[in-house]
C-alpha cells in the first residue's frame, strides 16, 4: 500500500499524535472489526441476508473520526463506514438491529439493506444505494453550515470507483468554488466490485484531481493511523478557518469480497487474496502502538475483550427485538400530521 | 389586490416567504443578477444578496443535491431548474434521494425542498425547451407535484410548498408566465397543494385539466355554452401528486361524461391515471367513454410553426372533443 506519493506525504506529517487519540482510534477500529466479523457470521448462518464489510478500511475511518467533532460536525457516509459510524456514536446494537432488519433499527427501521447508515441523533445523514449522490448532500450540509455561520464541517466518503461519476465532480467543484467546510474522503481499495483501478481511471491517485479544483488533495496510507489522523486534522483546521474543502484519499485494502453476495475469487488474483491480509491495517496499528509504547499487549487484549463483550451483549439485545409489523410499510412516505 | 401575471405572482410568493423565513434561499442557473431566464427571481438578488439568491454552477444534479443537503441541515431551499427539459441530470437526486429520504430513514430525516421548473411548449422552444415531464414524477411516492393554472394559485401554492416538510416539484408553464393574469392579494396567503379546484360547475360534462390548459378550456367552454344549452364543469387538477381522488370521482359521477385535457403526450400520463380512477370508481355513472386530449406520441415538440401547431392541443381540438362527447 505504500508508494512514492504516500511516502512523500508521510514524511511531511511526522507530527506527534497524543497517546489517548491513538488509543481512541484503536478502540474504534477494533470495535468495528469485531462487529463486522460477527455480522459476517450471522450472514453465513443465514440469519442476516446481506452484509457489506468495512474490513481493511477501519483505521482510516477511525483516524478521521477522531480528528472531527461528532457533537457538531456531520457525516454523510457510504456503506463501508462502519467504523466511522461508531466514531460518531452509533452502537453495535444499532447495527445488529439493522443487520437483522428489526423495527427499532435506527438507520431505517428495517427498510433498507444493512450498511445504509443514518441517524439524526448522531449527525449521520441517511444514505441510499446509488453511489456518490452523498457527495452533494455533504456539500449542501456544509453550505447550510456556512450560511448559518457555524464553525461545523461535514465529512463524506466514497470508494475510488464511485469517483468516476458526475456527482463526485459536481460536489468538489461546488464546495471548492464556495470554500465550503467539507472533508471529501476517498477510500481507495483498488476495486469497484470486480473492476480494478486501472480500468477505472488513468491515474493511480484520485487525490491528483484536487489540483483541478484548486484545493489540497492528499493520499495517505490507510494503515498508518498517524498519517491519516494528521491529514484529517490539517483538513479540519482548513475547513474551520473557512478556507474550503480538502480531498483525502486513504489507500486501503478490501479484506473481503465486495459483499456477502460476491465471491472475489472469480476476479482477484489468488496471491493477492493471500497477501492482502498481511498488511491488515489493524495488525499494523497494533504493531505501531506496541513499538511506540502507547499500549501494551495486555492493553490490546483488554480492549479486544471489551469489544467482544459489548458485541455479545448488543447482539443478544438485537436478537430479542421485534420485527416490524407488515402494515407499517405504509408509513412515512410523507410527514404525518402530528 | 392587483392584477399580476403568473411570473409576478411566483416572484412575490418567493419574496414574501424569504422575508418571512430566513431559512429560505434560492439556488439555480442565472437566478442572481439576471433574475432568471424568465425573470422569476428578478430583484431578489438585489434584495437578499449572494447568500440567499445563489447562481449555481451549470450542473442540475448539483443544484438539487446541494439543496437536499441544505434542507437536511434545516434550511428551506428553492432549487430553480432553468428548463424542465434539463431536469433529467437531477432525476437521480430527486427520485433516489429526495423522494426516499423520509421513508428510508423511517421518518428520521425529511427533505423540505421546492424544485421550480418552467415547462411546456407553444413558444417555439422546439424539442428541448417545450417538454412536459410531469407524469414521470407523478408515479413516485414521496414527491408532491403541482402545476398552478393562474397567478392566485401560483403564489398561494408556492408559499404552501415552501412550508411543506416534503419535496415539492412546482412546475410553471412558461407560456403562461406573462399570458396568465389575475387578481393576486398583496399579502402572503396559502392555497393547499393537495386539492383540485372546481373552477366552474356544470351538469352535462366534466373537463379535467391543469396548467395553461385550464384557461383555454374555460374559453372554449364559454363559447360552446353560448351557442347551445350544455352545462360544462371544469376541474383544475392543479395537484398532480397527490391527485384529489374525491373531487375527480364526485365530478365524474355527477356529469357522467369526461374529457381530460393535457399538453403532454397521452401514454402513461396524468390523463391515464385520471381515467383509471374514473373507470375504477365511476363505471356505473358514465354515459360515454372517457375522452382524452393530449400531444401525439412523438419524442417532443418540433420547431417549425406548422409542426409545433400540430403538436399542441388547440381550442379547435377541445371544441370538437366537447361536441363529440355531448352528442354521444
Ligand atoms: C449508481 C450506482 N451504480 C452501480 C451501483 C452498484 N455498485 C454498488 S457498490 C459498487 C462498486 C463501488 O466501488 P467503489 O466506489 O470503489 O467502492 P468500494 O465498494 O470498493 O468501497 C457498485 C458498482 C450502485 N450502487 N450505484
Ligand atoms: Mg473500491
Amino acid at each position: 500500500m505504500s508508494d512514492t506519493k504516500t511516502e512523500a506525504h508521510r514524511k511531511g506529517v511526522q507530527g506527534t499524535v497524543a497517546p489517548e487519540v491513538l488509543r481512541q482510534i484503536y478502540v474504534t477500529a477494533v470495535r468495528s472489526r469485531v462487529l463486522d466479523e460477527r455480522i459476517w457470521v450471522l450472514n453465513r448462518q443465514g440469519r442476516a441476508p446481506f452484509w457489506i464489510s468495512g474490513m481493511g478500511h477501519e483505521v482510516f475511518q477511525s483516524a478521521v473520526g477522531a480528528a472531527v467533532d461528532p457533537s457538531r460536525d456531520w457525516v454523510v457516509p457510504y456503506y463501508r463506514d462502519l467504523a466511522m459510524t461508531l466514531a460518531f456514536g452509533m452502537s453495535p446494537k444499532d447495527h445488529f438491529l439493522s443487520a437483522l432488519a428489526k423495527a427499532d433499527d435506527p438507520n431505517s427501521g428495517g427498510r433498507q439493506m444493512p450498511a445504509h447508515f443514518g441517524s439524526h441523533a448522531h449527525n449521520i445523514v441517511s444514505t441510499g444505494s446509488p453511489v456518490a449522490t452523498q457527495m452533494l448532500h455533504a456539500t449542501g450540509v456544509a453550505l447550510a453550515m456556512k450560511l448559518r455561520h457555524t464553525d461545523a464541517l461535514s465529512v463524506t466518503s466514497l470508494g475510488e470507483g464511485s469517483t468516476s461519476g458526475g456527482d463526485f465532480h459536481e460536489a468538489l467543484n461546488f464546495a471548492a468554488t464556495h470554500k465550503l467546510p467539507v472533508l471529501f474522503l476517498v477510500e481507495n481499495n483498488g476495486y469497484a466490485i470486480s473492476v480494478p483501478l486501472d480500468k477505472q481511471m488513468p491515474t493511480s491517485h484520485v487525490s491528483d484531481r484536487a489540483l483541478a479544483y484548486g484545493i489540497p488533495g492528499v493520499s495517505v496510507d490507510g494503515g498508518d493511523a498517524v498519517a491519516c489522523y494528521e491529514a484529517a486534522r490539517t483538513a479540519v483546521e482548513r475547513a474551520r478557518k473557512g478556507e474550503g474543502p480538502t480531498l483525502i484519499e486513504g489507500m486501503v485494502a478490501r479484506l473481503t469480497s465486495h459483499s456477502s453476495d460476491d465471491d472475489e475469487r472469480r476476479y482477484r488474483p489468488a496471491d493477492e487474496i493471500e497477501t492482502v491480509h498481511q498488511s491488515d491495517c489493524l495488525v499494523r496499528l497494533e504493531r505501531y502502538l506496541l513499538l511506540q509504547g502507547v499500549l501494551t499487549e495486555d492493553d490490546l487484549k483488554s480492549i479486544r475483550d471489551a469489544a467482544v463483550k459489548e458485541i455479545d451483549v448488543d447482539m443478544e439485545a438485537a436478537e430479542q427485538a421485534p420485527l416490524p409489523e407488515p402494515e407499517t410499510a405504509l408509513r412515512y412516505v410523507y410527514a404525518e400530521e402530528a | 389586490m392587483a392584477v399580476k401575471t403568473l411570473v409576478e405572482a411566483i416572484r412575490e410568493g418567493m419574496r414574501q416567504e424569504m422575508e418571512n423565513d430566513d431559512r429560505v434561499f434560492i439556488l439555480g442557473e442565472d437566478v442572481g443578477a439576471k433574475g432568471g431566464v424568465f425573470g422569476a427571481t428578478e430583484g431578489l438578488h438585489a434584495q437578499f444578496g449572494d447568500d440567499r439568491v445563489m447562481d449555481s454552477p451549470l450542473a442540475e444534479s448539483c443544484i438539487v443535491g446541494v439543496c437536499i443537503g441544505a434542507a437536511l441541515y434545516g434550511l428551506r431551499p428553492i432549487a430553480e431548474i432553468q428548463f424542465q427539459d434539463f431536469i433529467l441530470p437531477a432525476v437521480d437526486q430527486i427520485i433516489s434521494e429526495a423522494a426516499k429520504m423520509r421513508y428510508r430513514s423511517n421518518n428520521d430525516w425529511g427533505v423540505p425542498l421546492v424544485i421550480r421548473a418552467p415547462f411546456g411548449g407553444g413558444v417555439h422552444g422546439a424539442l428541448y425547451h417545450s417538454q412536459s415531464f410531469e407524469a414521470m414524477f407523478c408515479s413516485v411516492p414521496g414527491l408532491k407535484v403541482v402545476v398552478p393554472s393562474n397567478p392566485y394559485d401560483a403564489k398561494g401554492m408556492l408559499i404552501s410548498a415552501l412550508r411543506d416538510p416534503d419535496p415539492v416539484l412546482f412546475f410553471e408553464h412558461k407560456k403562461g408566465y406573462r399570458s396568465l393574469k389575475g387578481d393576486v392579494p398583496d399579502e402572503s396567503y396559502t392555497v393547499p397543494i393537495s386539492t383540485a379546484n372546481v373552477v366552474q360547475e356544470g351538469r352535462d360534462l366534466t373537463i379535467f385539466t391543469y396548467g395553461i390548459m385550464v384557461s383555454q378550456c374555460q374559453e372554449v367552454a364559454a363559447a360552446v355554452q353560448q351557442e347551445r344549452s350544455v352545462s360544462i364543469e371544469i376541474v383544475d387538477l392543479r395537484s398532480l401528486r397527490p391527485l384529489d381522488r374525491d373531487t375527480i370521482v364526485a365530478s365524474a359521477r355527477k356529469t357522467g361524461k369526461v374529457l381530460i385535457v393535457q399538453e403532454a403526450n397521452l401514454a402513461v400520463s396524468i390523463s391515464s391515471e385520471v381515467s383509471a380512477i374514473i373507470s375504477e370508481s365511476c363505471f356505473e355513472y358514465l354515459d360515454a367513454p372517457v375522452k382524452r386530449l393530449g400531444g401525439p406520441e412523438i419524442p417532443a415538440m418540433p420547431f417549425s410553426p406548422p409542426l409545433e401547431h400540430f403538436y399542441l392541443v388547440t381550442p379547435e381540438k377541445i371544441r370538437t372533443a366537447i361536441e363529440e362527447l355531448v352528442a354521444y
